[in-house]
């Protein structure tokens, strides 16, 4: 019911929303809980596991009852609180977990099954037959139970997420938060106030009373009028601050776009990362309810939530509005109704001392035992001392005293303290270093407390980033004591909820007590109180308070559970934002990428880069077809390969040959200027680390590639290997992968194709095998290597990347004109394990030198990183399994990698196993499969036949072992 | 979690590549025995409580970092250049 006159809802803004399909109408500033309050609505959710009629309890983001979801199709949002969700007109909001409608929902049958389904239920019931857990009871459980549920489809909602560094940061804009902005930022420093709510000012737009002789929420709009005129003030509205992490770092969650029809290209959601040199937290407090018979009735509210609505909303929840209070504040709630013209049915003050009724009747010494009403309260019966009473009422304004929202002062693993004047638990001083605390959330409740304190924190925190503090006065405003007598559950028979959300009652929690669950945490997680998505904000000091009491101890000893990140929810969508489909990991493409596109190559991922897997021509179906005919075409003419993505690392000074000795296991410095030499690079316990070439262009001038795969270990690697261990060698180095492109030409035809495109002669005088040397490429300065990755005559020719699509296209034009053409990875592949190189699948981390038949190259004339530790017993000898290559001899012809082998009469078992393939293909050349292996004592082998038993795939191949050079093994072709 | 490299002042975690114990500087002689290159190698400390470890300025300048923290409080202590650390040593 909207109350005339009060408010700062916008009346002449009507909004029209929909409620389960029903048209609402509220006004601009109104949230769904307010509106349909407003409209009379109570009913507007079912409980968590016994589908109980639930209205809305609060007015913030600690509401556990009005859930609900927004929107429709992809953009359906499940869960949002209906007190956080602000209309707008063509708002669609459904009502969630019901069936078949919020008013008949037929899984309220739960509710008579309660009985069964108290703490724990899932551990005791349903036991019987075994097998029905997993196949009936658990899919009709999950079924019955929850929250609301997704939409199924792509989230099309756009997500941002932002960093932002401020000296202050002020996390909550009540009194104490405004107050401490507006210090800090007078004070010189830059400030940054973050508040959940859509309109700052906190309690202040809630209450009636008056700061400084006007009205509160007005006093707290000037005040943001002011902060929003500084300029090192950045005021966040809407913000949540979820999580406290370390060094200063907060996580915040902004919304965007939730509250506008038209987003108009806005994200919904911006995840912050924020970084204060200093936080001063004045996040409130929470008001506790009390644990009742039936407390969870539609139109049993917050005492507090209730004032909010009537002075923020001008909505009356209620037509006869009955109060149940232990503190002064209940109090405040009849007052303000009585004010403007509600009727107060009474104030029922749990204590026996209490302030008296203006103009209300107030029963002292009353507890609530019971409320009547299944859809909406209808009755609430109270108990004194001479007997039980029942009062007619559509309202109960319940406070059960404040909790200080102390949440993220114990993200960094700090526990709070009890105190015994609030009966609750404060913030210790110092649990995350930077934070200090102000306001309710500190315990002090009082709107002049506040405001000092706001202002008193503020003043220290600026002090301690070396500015001056200045002096803040601090306006006259409400100063009342905080008069509370503890009281968190009334004793009687029936069903009193502690935990709304995950309905959880103080029954379960004495279940779970007499179960022996005495620790908090077990309690928690047994009753599963506080695991809601409101994470216990409202229920938990309740539980553990009933828990304390069924144990025998005091409130203090039983503890809090640990309080975790975030403080509300926070959707994936907007943590990851930015990682979806395109943004998901970075793309690296190489020079010639475009060609390889147009000529229709698959691109597969290599890490970040993408390199085409083939280039298939019209009459070519299958991908083996034209990758047979790349090899082919290299081993009989010319082929061009784009080589960029290896690692490329520019490395001088005048101790780089130094600097390679130490991290190659064979000698760098003895190569000569103008030489390329193959180097095996080993981790300090011994196994092969990367492998590549590297060439000399100077006497202090070393150009280092490595594998695709490790370019970026490696550099790091070598930094590692200057820095931490040889600091005292003058040299330095650079990656410069992206600085060139680089293209492998390999053929018997390679270089009659160079000598159209390459400005100098070559011959093998100038280029022998392994030469290097710089050349001119169309008037463009470039470097040619004269190395061989495919067995056959080649070269790899290097221009910065400006250059590299048009040389690209040049060198395949050249070799198309010589019968030859671009060949892809799976040609390459194929090529190298004819010629028994290896990869990174050979070299997979588990290999040492000695496996892959190169312990000769480990020098045994110098140290180097891995060489002690390659000498270990066991990294070396018969029992290794040793690099072999494999040929298929039997009927079955095809090899598959990672296949295990056997002896040919052993059962293929895992006790049997000799070795296992690491690469395999299909040679053209040949007209065979090939495979690379690691075989037990395999050198000793060759000519033995094994099996090779691939269980996943069923291939079973009878092979022989022979040496893993199949083609060319004297390198007459390489070298010629 | 910030670390402050000496190089470019404070920045955050992701910047960094974490590696590992700073004993990894003190790399044994090649004939030192098995005892100190398995506990160069392998054997490594899970202390609560104060700890010395390497971090790689990878998305930033290249430096190693030994940084000085504290595992139970999260506090950083110090950070030093390893390049710096090592010469003195030398």
């Amino acid at each position: 019911m909207r109350v005339a006159g009060k408010g700062c809802v916008d009346r002449s803004k009507p909004v029209s929303f929909t409620f389960d399909g029903r048209r609402v109408q509220g006004f601009a500033g109104d949230t769904v809980a307010s509106a349909l309050l407003a409209n009379d609505i109570k009913l507007v959710a079912r409980s968590f596991k016994y589908h109980r009629p639930r209205g809305v309890m609060g007015a913030g983001s600690e509401e556990a009852n009005a859930l609900v979801t927004v929107g429709r199709g992809a953009h359906q949002e499940p869960n949002v609180r209906a007190t956080m969700q602000e209309i707008y007109d063509g708002l669609e909001v459904r009502s969630q977990n019901r069936w078949p409608s919020l008013d008949v929902d037929l899984l309220a049958v739960n509710d008579l099954a309660a009985p069964f389904l108290g703490a724990g239920f899932y551990y005791k019931t349903f036991m019987w037959p075994k097998a029905f857990w997993e196949r009936v009871y658990e899919p009709v459980i999950r079924r019955s139970a929850g929250l609301g549920s997704l939409s199924r489809e792509h989230n099309a909602d756009l997500y941002e997420k932002a960093f932002a560094f401020c000296d202050v940061l002020v996390i909550g804009a009540g009194p104490a938060g405004l107050m401490a902005a507006l210090t800090a930022a007078r004070a010189g420093a830059d400030v940054l106030l973050a508040d959940e709510d859509s309109t700052l000012g906190g309690r202040l737009n809630g209450e009636c009373e008056d700061i400084d002789g006007i009205a509160a929420a007005e006093w707290a709009a000037d005040m943001v009028a002011e902060l929003a005129s500084l300029p090192n003030v950045r005021l966040m509205p809407r913000t949540t601050v979820t999580g406290a992490y370390d060094h200063g770092t907060y996580g915040a969650l902004e919304r965007i776009s939730h509250h506008l029809s038209d987003a108009s290209g806005r994200p919904l959601e911006c995840f912050w990362r924020i970084v204060a040199k200093r936080t001063i937290l004045c996040a409130g407090a929470i008001e506790r309810p009390i644990a009742f018979r039936n407390n969870d009735r539609p139109g049993i509210m917050s005492a507090a939530a209730v004032r909010t609505y009537v002075n923020r909303y001008g909505v009356a929840p209620g037509r006869a509005v009955t109060v149940f209070t232990n503190n002064d504040d209940g109090h405040r709630t009849a007052r303000d109704l009585k004010a403007c013209g509600v009727h107060v049915t009474a104030v029922l003050d749990s204590r026996n001392d209490g302030p008296s009724g203006q103009g209300y009747p107030v029963i002292y010494g009353a507890e609530v035992c019971d409320a009547g009403g299944r859809k909406a309260l209808e009755s609430v019966t109270y108990r004194t001392v001479s007997g039980e009473e029942k009062l007619g009422t559509d309202c109960l304004a319940v406070s059960g005293g404040w909790n200080p929202a102390v949440h993220l002062t114990c993200h960094m693993n700090g526990r709070p303290e009890w105190r015994d004047d609030i009966q609750s638990f404060g913030p210790v001083e110092g649990m995350v270093p930077g934070l200090t605390t102000a306001g309710a959330c500190n315990g002090t409740f009082s709107t002049l407390g506040a405001l000092q304190e706001g202002a008193d924190k503020a003043n220290d925190a600026v002090q301690a980033l070396g500015f001056k503090s200045i002096d803040a006065e601090v306006p006259a405003a409400e100063d009342a004591p905080y008069n509370m007598a503890p009281l968190w559950a009334v004793a009687g028979r029936g069903r009193a909820w502690l935990d709304f959300q995950n309905d959880v009652t103080v029954k379960d929690v004495k279940q779970a007590a007499k179960e022996n669950f005495r620790s908090v945490e077990h309690m928690k997680r047994y009753t599963t109180q506080g695991m809601a998505p409101d994470q216990g904000k409202t229920s938990s000091m309740g539980a553990l308070a009933v828990l304390a009491d069924a144990t025998g101890r005091g409130i203090p000893e039983t503890g809090t559970t640990t309080f975790r990140p975030p403080f509300v929810p926070v959707s994936i969508a907007a943590l990851g934002a930015g990682a979806q489909g395109i943004g998901f990991a970075p793309e690296r493409l190489t020079t010639s990428h475009e060609a390889s596109v147009t000529n229709g190559a698959p691109m597969i991922e290599a890490g970040l880069w993408y390199r085409p897997s083939y280039y298939p021509k019209a009459d070519e179906t299958k991908w083996r077809q034209s990758c047979d005919r790349e090899v082919q075409m290299v081993r009989n003419a010319v082929g061009v390969c784009d080589v960029s993505t290896l690692g490329k690392i520019d490395i001088q000074g005048p101790d780089a040959a130094v600097l390679l000795d130490f991290v190659y296991t064979n000698t760098f410095s003895t190569l000569k200027v103008g030489k390329v030499r193959y180097g095996l690079m080993l981790r300090e316990d011994g196994t092969v680390m990367d492998d590549g070439t590297t060439a000399r262009l100077g006497e202090d001038h070393f150009v280092m590639t490595t594998t695709t795969a490790a370019a970026g270990p490696v550099m790091r690697h070598l930094e590692y290997v200057h820095q931490c261990l040889r600091p005292e060698l003058d040299v330095s180095m650079v990656s410069v992968t992206e600085q060139w492109a680089q293209f492998a030409v390999a053929g018997p035809e390679s270089r009659e194709m160079l000598a159209g495109i390459v400005g100098e002669e070559i011959d093998t005088e100038t280029f022998p095998f392994m030469g290097c040397g710089e050349i001119t490429v169309g008037g463009v300065r470039g470097r040619l290597f004269r190395i061989s990755f495919s067995g056959e005559h080649a070269y790899e020719i290097a221009v910065p990347a400006r250059y590299g699509k048009s040389l690209y296209q040049a060198l395949v034009q050249r070799a198309e004109a010589l019968g030859g053409g671009a060949y892809g990875m799976e040609a390459l592949n194929v090529l190298r394990i004819e010629k028994g190189f290896i990869t990174h699948s050979e070299i997979h981390g588990r290999t040492t030198a000695f496996d892959i038949g190169l312990e000769r190259m480990v020098s045994a004339k110098k140290d180097c990183i891995g060489k002690t530790m390659s000498e270990r017993p066991g990294l070396y000898g018969d029992e290794r399994e040793q690099l072999v290559g494999l040929k298929p001899v039997g009927p079955v012809k095809q090899l598959t990698a990672g296949a295990h082998l056997f002896e040919v009469d052993a059962e293929p078992v895992r006790e049997n196993e000799q070795g296992y393939t690491t690469s395999v293909g299909f040679s053209p050349t040949f007209e065979s499969f090939l495979g690379l292996a690691f075989l037990r004592n395999g050198r000793a082998r060759h000519g033995e036949q094994v099996m090779m038993v691939d269980h996943l795939r069923g291939v079973t191949t009878r092979c022989e072992v022979c040496d893993p050079v199949f083609f060319d093994s004297d390198g007459g072709r390489m070298r010629g | 979690m910030r670390l402050t490299c000496p190089h470019c002042g404070e920045r955050d975690l992701r910047e960094f590549y974490y590696q590992g114990d700073a004993v990894a500087l003190n790399r044994p002689d090649p004939d030192a025995t098995d005892v100190e290159w398995d506990d160069y190698v392998h054997n490594r400390d899970n202390p609560a409580g104060e700890t010395r470890d390497l971090w790689y300025h990878e998305g930033g300048c290249g430096a190693w970092i030994v940084v000085t923290r504290n595992t139970v409080t999260h506090d950083v202590l110090c950070t030093e250049l390893a390049s710096d650390l090592k010469e003195a040593s030398a």
